[in-house]
């Protein structure tokens, strides 16, 4: 984490940037909103039980969009679902980041070219943080997908960017 | 009892215009071929007579037949005539194990069939499904709708002759 791991013995005062503070705070508590779609949703839920154990991390499952901070797109998004993800990510309180989980996701997968009713691809609606590759993505490989979040977040800066003239 | 026995005994009671072909040919399940607006009576009967006591019904499935024509207009571009549209009915009898099939076939500009969903309450969904995937009409369904695609969807995405849309409700829906 690179803010606590210092010993430190003959105070309680910590010194830190309010950045570094903030994102070490997002980062370690990234609350996922409860919700899968299809067989990566198994492989979602594999991760978050004993084995992979997503909780050390500080992912918890969340049943309600309005107290959640990530959502990840497990599984192949159909239209109809479509306008239902686009609701529920509205729904979240910034900031809020997306993992987009599996090839359904990220570009319609196996049906790319015959799905009439799929989606191809979860960034034509929301935008996409992190996307984990697979059919489906192992949770060793969602594990890997949540750290480059992390690590995402951990650069994220409170100062309104500059413009680039 | 076999699938020949049932087919006599149906067209001893209905008549060669309701229960109109007998297919046994191999290597599929013999079929038994009914008028389209005739086959709630015939199921009901099915259900209910003693010899036959049909009480489940395993599968519903719609079915496009690819026979339409496929002709030339003016513009040159092509465009398909006719054709028709299969309902097939998979029977059970748990208690006197045996099994039949039967098949509904219909035009697809007219594509209406009397719905089976009083006589087996598990046809309603396969009603429905068929409905959403080949526009088949099911007359006398208490509630025919569209049970997959959304309710403000165009077409019938199973159909031989559909076109993928390009747009749904905003979304681009080709790759």
């Amino acid at each position: 984490m690179g803010l606590l791991d210092k010993e430190f013995s003959d105070s309680n005062i910590v010194i830190a940037k309010v950045e570094d503070v903030m994102n070490w705070a997002r980062l370690s508590s990234l609350w996922q909103l409860s919700f899968g779609l299809a067989c990566c949703a198994i492989e979602m839920m594999a991760t978050s039980a004993s084995h992979y154990d997503f909780d050390r991390f500080g992912v918890m499952p969340r049943p309600t969009p309005r107290q959640a901070d990530v959502i990840i797109i497990s599984g192949t998004v159909t239209l109809k679902m479509a306008t239902r993800i686009k609701r529920l990510y509205e729904q979240m309180p910034d900031p809020k980041y997306i993992i987009s989980m599996g090839s359904c996701a990220n570009t319609g997968g196996p049906y790319w070219e015959h799905g009439y009713h799929v989606l191809k691809g979860i960034d034509r609606i929301i935008p996409v943080d992190v996307y984990v590759p697979g059919c489906p993505p192992r949770p060793e490989a969602l594990l890997e997908g949540l750290l480059k979040l992390q690590e995402k977040i951990r650069t994220e800066t409170l100062r309104t960017k500059k413009k680039i003239a | 009892m076999n699938a020949e026995e049932i087919y006599n005994i149906l067209k001893e009671k209905f008549g060669e215009k309701i229960v109109t072909e007998f297919n046994a040919e191999k290597p599929v399940d013999p079929i038994i071929s009914v008028d389209p607006l005739k086959i709630n009576d015939v199921c009901e009967y099915l259900r209910d007579d003693e010899q036959l006591q049909f009480d489940s019904l395993m599968n519903l499935s719609g079915v496009d037949d690819n026979n339409a024509e496929k002709v030339k207009n003016e513009n040159g571009t092509i465009i398909t005539q006719g054709g028709t549209l299969s309902v097939f009915y998979h029977l059970d009898s748990t208690i006197l194990k045996h099994k039949i099939t039967l098949k509904v076939t219909v035009d697809k500009d007219t594509p209406e069939v009397e719905s089976v969903a009083k006589i087996w309450f598990a046809s309603n969904w396969h009603e429905r499904e068929a409905f959403d995937m080949y526009g088949i009409i099911f007359l006398n369904h208490p509630d025919l709708r569209r049970i997959l695609m959304p309710d403000d969807w165009d077409g019938y995405p199973l159909r031989k002759d559909y076109e993928n849309p390009e747009y749904y409700d905003g979304m681009k829906i080709p790759y």
